[in-house]
Order: C-alpha cells, then sequence, then structure tokens
C-alpha cells in the first residue's frame, strides 16, 4: 500500500466547536460517564449534542438485520460500521461543530480500529477507511479489567451478553461466557496499542463512578479553558430547563417506593 | 482480504464497465448464453445487488440524504457482501464470474463527487483484480439518445444529486460527461480493453466474445504451463541448490497476478 497523504484524523481539525469522546470495551462504564459529563455541561449552559456508535438510521436496521441473518462478515461488519459512521459524522457532528457546539460521541473511530484488528482486518485498511475523520479535541479510554466489566454485564444493567458483542461470529469459543472474555481480552490488548498511537487520555474505570466523574470533569474543564459556550437564545431552553429538574424514569420509581 | 485466503481461485472473473445505458446488461446477457452454450458455469453480479444491501441502498435513494462518505461506503458494503458471498465461493468452484460493472464504477462515481481519488482506491483495496475489464466506451451524446428511446432517464442516472442542470436532461449530459471523462482516466490506469460502444449491438458482442475467448483459454493453458515449469524447476532444485535456480522457482510458483488483491495488505 501507498503511503498515505497526513490525514486530517491525525491533525486539530479547524472548527470552533468541540468533539469529545469516550472509549472502552463493553461493561467500562463509559456510558455512564459520558451522560454525567453530559448533565454537567448542560448545567454550565453549554448546548450538547450527542452521537453514539452505529445509530444512524441509515445503517441501523441493516446492521440489525445482518446480525439476526448472522450474515456479516468481518468486512461487512467493518464497512457498515465506517458507513453509519460518515453519516453521522456529516449529518451529526460536523453541524454543530461548525457553529462551535459541543458534541460529545460514546464510541468513535477508535473502536472500529481495535474490534476490526480482533476480526482479522488489516489495521491499516481500516486507519484509510476512516482516514476522512477528524481528530476529537478530547478522546478518554475507560480501561477496565475484563473481569470487573463481565461482572458488571452479568450482574448489573444489562444481565445478557449479545452474540457480536461476545466475538461469538470468529468461533472462539461455543461458550458465550468464554467468547466475550477471549473476544473482549483481545479488544482490550488492541485499545492499550491505539491508546500510544493516538494519544487517548487513560480513565481508571475501576475507580467509583463519582471519583471518576470528578477527573473526568478537571480534565474537560482543562481542555475547554478556551471554549465560549455557544448555543441559540431560547431554542432548547424549555428542554433543558426540565431536565434539570426531571429525575431519571429508575429513580422516580425509587423515590416513590419511599415515600410510599 | 487480509482474513480469506484467494488460492485456488480456479474460475475467471470477467468485469463490464460503461456508463448508464450503454447497453451492459443486455451484453452480459447475451455473453451468458453464449458461454453456458459451450459449457462454462456462469455466475452474473450485478451492482447493488447484495441481499444484505440493496433494501438499505434504495431506501437510501429514496431519502436522497447521502453525503459522499456514506454513498460511496454503501456501495463498498454492498460490494464486500457479494465478493464474499458470490464472487469468491463461483470463483472457487471453477465459474466463470460476469461482473455488471465493478469497483471503477465506484472509483468514477465518488470521484466526481467530490471524494479523494487514492481514499476510494484504498477503501476497495480488499478486491480482486478481475482477469478481464471490458469498457463499453460511448459518446455522451450518442447514450443520451439511446437511453431516452429505451427506458427514459432516472434521477440517479442523470445525477441530479450534484445539481449540474436545470432538468434531466441537461444534468445527464453534464453528469455522464463527467463519467465518462473519469472511465477513461481510469481505463488507462488499468489497462481496460475498450469496446466501441456506438456500433450495432451484434458488432459489440463479438468484440466482447473475441476478447474473452482468449482469457477462458490462456488460464487453462497456463495453469498447465505452471505445473510442468514447477516439476521441472523442482528437478532442478533436487540437483542444485544455487541461487537462480530457487529464484525461478519462486516466480512460478507464485500465483497469477490477477487473483492478487487490487491492494496488498500493507
Amino acid at each position: 500500500m501507498t503511503t498515505l497523504p497526513k490525514s486530517p484524523y491525525l491533525s486539530a481539525h479547524p472548527y470552533p466547536g468541540k468533539l469529545i469522546v469516550v472509549e472502552g470495551i463493553d461493561g467500562s462504564g463509559k456510558s455512564t460517564q459520558l451522560s454525567l459529563m453530559r448533565k454537567w455541561l448542560e448545567s454550565q449552559g453549554s448546548n450538547i449534542f450527542f452521537t453514539e456508535w452505529n445509530s444512524s438510521a441509515l445503517v441501523k436496521e441493516t446492521t440489525r438485520r445482518g446480525k439476526k441473518t448472522k450474515v456479516l462478515t468481518p468486512l461487512t461488519f467493518s464497512l457498515l460500521h465506517a458507513t453509519d459512521f460518515a453519516n453521522r459524522l456529516y449529518h451529526q457532528i460536523l453541524p454543530p461543530l461548525k457553529a462551535g457546539m459541543i458534541v460529545l460521541a460514546d464510541r468513535y473511530m477508535y473502536t472500529a480500529f481495535a474490534r476490526d484488528a480482533v476480526r482479522g482486518i488489516s489495521p491499516s485498511w481500516v486507519r484509510s477507511l476512516y482516514s476522512f475523520a477528524i481528530k476529537p479535541d478530547l478522546a478518554f479510554y475507560f480501561r477496565v479489567p475484563i473481569e470487573v466489566s463481565l461482572s458488571r454485564l452479568l450482574e448489573g444493567t444489562r444481565a445478557e451478553l449479545k452474540y457480536y458483542e461476545a466475538g461469538m461470529d470468529l468461533g472462539l469459543s461455543t461458550n458465550l461466557v468464554e467468547s466475550f472474555k477471549i473476544f473482549q481480552s483481545r479488544t482490550l490488548a488492541e485499545y492499550d496499542k491505539i491508546v500510544d498511537e493516538f494519544g487517548l487520555t487513560v480513565m481508571d474505570a475501576t475507580l467509583e463512578i463519582d471519583e471518576q466523574q470528578e477527573q473526568v470533569r478537571d480534565i474537560v474543564s482543562k481542555a475547554l479553558a478556551t471554549y465560549k459556550p455557544k448555543r441559540g437564545t431560547h431554542a432548547k431552553r424549555e428542554a433543558l430547563f426540565w431536565r434539570r429538574f426531571a429525575l431519571p424514569e429508575s429513580e422516580r420509581a425509587q423515590g416513590e417506593a419511599d415515600r410510599a | 482480504m487480509p482474513y480469506q485466503s484467494l488460492k485456488g481461485l480456479k474460475g475467471k472473473l470477467i468485469a463490464l464497465e460503461g456508463p448508464d445505458g450503454v447497453g451492459r446488461s443486455t451484453h452480459i446477457e447475451l455473453i451468458q448464453e453464449w458461454l453456458e452454450v459451450q459449457g462454462y458455469g456462469v455466475l452474473t453480479t450485478g451492482w447493488t445487488r447484495s441481499e444484505l444491501m440493496s433494501k438499505t441502498i434504495a431506501s437510501a435513494k429514496q431519502g436522497n440524504i447521502l453525503d459522499p462518505w456514506s454513498y460511496s461506503l454503501l456501495y463498498a458494503t454492498d460490494f464486500a457482501d457479494r465478493l464474499e458471498h458470490q464472487i469468491i465461493p463461483a470463483l472457487r468452484s471453477g465459474f466463470v464470474v460476469l461482473a455488471d460493472r465493478y469497483i471503477y464504477t465506484a472509483f468514477a462515481r465518488n470521484t466526481i463527487r467530490g471524494c479523494d481519488r487514492q481514499w476510494i482506491r484504498d477503501v476497495f483495496g480488499f478486491a480482486i483484480v478481475p482477469d478481464l475489464v471490458c469498457y463499453l466506451r460511448i459518446d455522451v451524446d450518442t447514450l443520451a439518445l439511446r437511453v431516452i428511446e429505451s427506458k427514459g432517464m432516472n434521477y440517479w442516472e442523470c445525477g441530479m444529486d450534484m445539481r449540474l442542470g436545470a432538468d434531466l436532461y441537461d444534468s445527464f449530459k453534464k453528469y455522464q460527461g463527467l463519467i465518462i471523462e473519469e472511465f477513461d482516466k481510469i481505463a488507462e490506469e488499468f489497462g481496460f480493453q475498450v469496446v466501441d460502444a456506438r456500433r450495432p449491438p451484434e458488432e459489440i458482442q463479438d468484440a466482447l466474445r473475441a476478447r474473452i475467448l482468449p482469457i477462458l483459454k490462456e488460464g487453462r493453458t497456463k495453469r498447465i504451463n505452471k505445473a510442468v515449469v514447477e516439476k521441472a524447476a523442482a528437478l532442478v532444485a533436487e540437483k542444485s541448490a544455487e541461487k537462480p535456480v530457487e529464484k525461478i522457482v519462486e516466480k512460478s510458483g507464485e500465483p497469477t497476478p490477477a487473483k492478487e488483491p487490487a491492494a496488498s495488505t500493507g
């Protein structure tokens, strides 16, 4: 392969907004930390845009169908995720960034770099695939030992492992938990390489939620030191107002139970 | 492809390229008929015809919301699906695979939509290089007449998403003009066999067959030759282990270049 020209995803983007991403294996707690970060930023008066891996309407349905019928190969799996990413980059990430707003992304291209490498795809090919991407202003990596993430997934919120999450398509083991362990350990090893290659900010994801969040907010504050929040004057105010007072569904139920 | 062995592909991959409405599908059908009469197993495969993706692409086109990257990547996914589930299995069992459009269509379309030339080539780096690519070359005026006479012009064939002209006809001429220009460059870059598509269909078909025939035979003789050469080389190697002999062995042991992935895995 010819050497690539210096890709845009290796140098800082020129837009006035800020892009913050979180990475980590399933069960690392990255989504929890991201949603707390979002709450905090919103309470400070910033208007936040949020985007999630494999969520674009264009591709989601196809991925779902492909996963169900198990016809996805590592190659099509990789390309579908790249398509989803391209679509979200163009429609969800770039416009707010250009307008000077903050965009939070749950997983970014590094997820593809890690997972596809485990699935046997050439790392240099995947990097060239994503060479249209932009470099985030801040990329957190929530590092966690495999046992911790596994116990979180099995005992915690989801209580079930998914087929592709466990890398069952690779035929590593017929046992779901065993396959998950092997697949996610390999993903962890890939992430460790990526951390060095792209300079991700490593967080200790075994700490308590609030301890981690405190560190996260520290780091974000520093990264946003020169940033001035930008938002429309009235458009979102109502939504923001209610979000600051409304309790999440789970907590509301708990509160009612306490009162009773 | 980094994770799939491409060794032992006995079949032949023949691709037909050319702008929309030039008559590719008609000629593919005729070639298939001709080959099957001669006893060859034939599989035809067309752009956006994968089971996984055809619905998705159709709905994306309806929505008309495609940015150039998603556009390229959707087609790449479709191609990858067909490559792994149709083309490679067929080649492995000795079929002649006729591809109605190949990766070069993506190169042309995406380049004129502003994608980086190198990027789109990298994206399709997992593809296998066809044994033969025939390019049905036509000028845009003749093409416009032919399309209007046969099935009429549609939104995407006119490149209306690029807003090149006020109406279908203007846009068609500008868009297909750009496509043809790009195809001409690609034809040179990848060494296509150019067939003049302004002639009557029978003549075009004859020209195509004349180019396909030697490819089918070539593979056979080559395989025999290769076996002979390897045997001879092995005999020589037995007697003396000198360097120049090893070189010959290496050379003859290589798979034909046509079966290599377009870009190495780097």
